[in-house]
């Protein structure tokens, strides 16, 4: 049984390079903590390497030579995973057909050698922590797709492991189960306090659950921030496409101001630059009047998308820039409008990037 | 009309197709219990043959059953751990190593009781014992098992499942026999009622690896046949049909099963 009780364990990555046997590099040796009772995201598109991170802390992929996986300070690098005490939700749930809902979470428990009353009592506590009641007997081909994700869930944390791994949990789901489930797994994992380790190639799943976000891009690690600097600041050009819309713009930059066609733009810390790449968030442009505005350009498209609207000005920079404006106010395609930007929105983004 | 016609037509030549298979079964059937076969089934019905194939032959038709149970006992032992390695390792290796277990399949048995015998021959103890018979069979039959097991495994997605059970802390034993082994009944039942099958009903490598006091079920009916009144022969294979049909039906009952699922 685990002696780490509701705080979960801390990891810690060394130098962790993954090369598969056909001489392909999956990951680049990547470092990394995470501290205890920690929600870290691994985000990045396909193939980044995201999976292959997160099977290495598992235990269910050796490490290149020179790598170690550390948790709460011990060696597990040649531990296999059923030796590591962690609790891990597979993509496809991977649910024993040949057991009941209720054997599927106990089976950690006899494995662990629990006693039958102790052990019913545990299921019990996690069918309700998970609401599942009532489903105790099915057989796992009775259930539907979100059932079967709690299950899993409900398996992964009844053996109290120190650390809790999910592979894209909620991927096979539908949107809404998607977004009613995201909400229920970020309020169980911080019930719980655990260290878990979340892999995901959705942006507001990372968002939601995350402490921390990993961003990550053909094998390697592309910026490591809590959501709000992966999304105001990034560090990267890749970083600031893949998260959220951007609006990027490579211009020539006099005085720090940006040179635009539709006018000049002041921004920080471009005093002693000639020319800059910069990230403008789409819902940080605001929208006025022609006639008083530093910066204005024409408006080519208007959707109207509810809860706000998304423009598309051309003129006023080198490409077209799309602006996210209240869902209030009236924009016409072909009308002229000023727009203002605070110089606090616009983030420079490293050149060769 | 030409619709009936048309029908009427295949009808006939259908029946005609199944009779030219049939009539001989029955013939065969009906001289077993013929008290002489010249003279028709006008001189009588009698079941004395049958009696006296099983006086001569109770031996060899439990030796067929031992060797046959044997040969299921190895098979599963060998076949589904052996199924379950190569479907999880991907290498180059493992293909060649299925490729090898198939490969007795085609072989004719000839050439692989040859083998044997050039091999193994020498050892005389062996060579004497019905084992010598059973390596045979399980050489020729294990490929069917890691087969059909191997099918299993492809449709249930058992390398996953196999990590679940690890995440939880089960070692690879309790793993192979709490999720893989209960996930893969279905290819082991067709396996193992294909292997019994196959090695009652196994002539070729039988023939040449047998000894005259180690004969199964089908050397004993070429037996009957060489040296036996016709008769004799014939009630042989009645008592091969018996033996041998409730398998197939099994094994027929149990593929309906599956697509009915």
């Amino acid at each position: 049984m685990s002696t780490v009780g509701g705080h979960g364990a801390a990891v810690d990555i060394k130098n962790c390079g993954k090369t598969f046997a056909d001489g392909t590099l999956a990951l680049e040796p990547a470092t990394l903590q995470i501290a205890r009772g920690e929600t870290l995201v691994l985000l990045g598109p396909s193939g980044c390497g995201k999976t292959t991170m997160l099977r290495i802390i598992a235990g269910l992929e050796q490490p290149d030579a020179g790598g170690t996986v550390l948790f709460d300070g011990k060696d597990m690098t040649s531990l296999p995973i059923e030796r590591r005490n962690v609790g891990m939700v597979f993509q496809s749930y991977a649910l024993f057909p040949n057991m009941s809902v209720a054997e599927n979470i106990a089976y950690g428990l006899k494995i662990r050698g629990m006693p039958k009353t102790e052990r019913a009592a545990r299921v019990a506590e996690l069918v309700a922590l998970t609401n599942i009641a009532g489903l105790e007997n099915r057989r796992i081909d009775q259930l539907s797709g979100g059932q079967r994700q709690r299950v899993a869930l409900a398996r992964a944390v009844a053996i109290r492991p120190g650390i809790l791994l999910l592979d894209e949990p909620l991927t096979a789901l539908d949107a809404a189960l998607r977004e009613r489930l995201r909400g229920e797994l970020n309020r169980l994992l911080r019930a719980l306090g655990i260290t878990a380790i979340y892999v995901t190639h959705d942006q507001a799943e990372a968002m939601e659950l995350g402490d921390r976000i990993v961003v990550m891009r053909k094998g390697a690690i592309a910026q490591i921030g809590s959501p709000r600097e992966i999304y105001f600041a990034p560090q990267n050009r890749f970083v600031a496409e893949f998260i959220g819309a951007a609006n990027i713009l490579e211009t020539v930059v006099e005085n720090g101001q940006l040179v635009l066609p539709g006018g000049r733009l002041p921004i920080h810390g471009a005093q002693n630059l000639s020319e800059a790449v910069v990230m403008i968030r789409p819902e940080t442009i605001g929208v006025t009047s022609a006639d008083s505005a530093h910066l204005s350009g024409t408006i080519d498209s208007v959707s109207f998308v509810g809860d706000r609207q998304r423009l598309v000005v051309s003129g006023a920079a080198p490409k077209p820039l799309t602006i996210d404006a209240p869902n209030t106010i009236q924009a016409k395609a072909g009308e002229r409008v000023g727009l203002s930007i605070a110089p606090d929105a616009v983030r420079l983004l490293p050149p060769e990037s | 009309m030409r619709d009936r016609l048309l029908f009427t037509g295949q009808l006939l030549f259908t029946l005609l197709v199944a009779a030219f298979l049939v009539v001989p079964a029955g013939l065969s059937i009906a001289a077993g219990v013929t008290v002489n076969y010249f003279r028709g089934i006008a001189s009588g019905v009698t079941l004395e043959w049958v009696a006296q194939v099983w006086e001569l032959y109770a031996g060899t038709i439990l030796l067929s059953y031992v060797i046959a149970l044997a040969t299921l006992a190895v098979t599963l032992l060998a076949g589904v751990p052996a199924a379950y390695a190569l479907h999880v390792r991907s290498g180059k290796i493992s293909r060649m190593i299925e490729e090898l277990i198939t490969l007795p399949v085609a072989i004719p048995g000839l050439a692989l009781a040859l083998a044997l015998l050039l091999t193994y021959g020498g050892a005389s103890e062996f060579r004497r014992s019905w084992l010598f018979i059973l390596v045979g069979h399980v050489i020729f039959t294990i490929p069917f098992m890691v087969r059909s097991v191997m099918a299993v495994f492809a449709t249930v997605d058992v390398k996953t499942l196999d990590e679940g059970a690890a995440s939880l802390g089960a070692s690879p034993w309790r793993r192979f026999r709490d999720v893989i082994v209960p996930n893969a009944v279905p290819g082991i039942l067709a396996g193992s009622l294909m292997v019994v099958t196959l090695s009652l009903g196994e002539f070729n490598l039988t023939w040449m690896l047998h000894t005259p006091l180690t004969k199964t079920l089908p050397i004993g009916l070429a037996d009957s046949y060489a040296s036996m009144r016709l008769e004799v022969a014939s009630a042989y294979t009645l008592i091969f049909f018996i033996m041998i049909i409730p398998l197939l039906v099994a094994m027929q009952l149990f593929a309906d099963g599956k697509q009915t699922r």
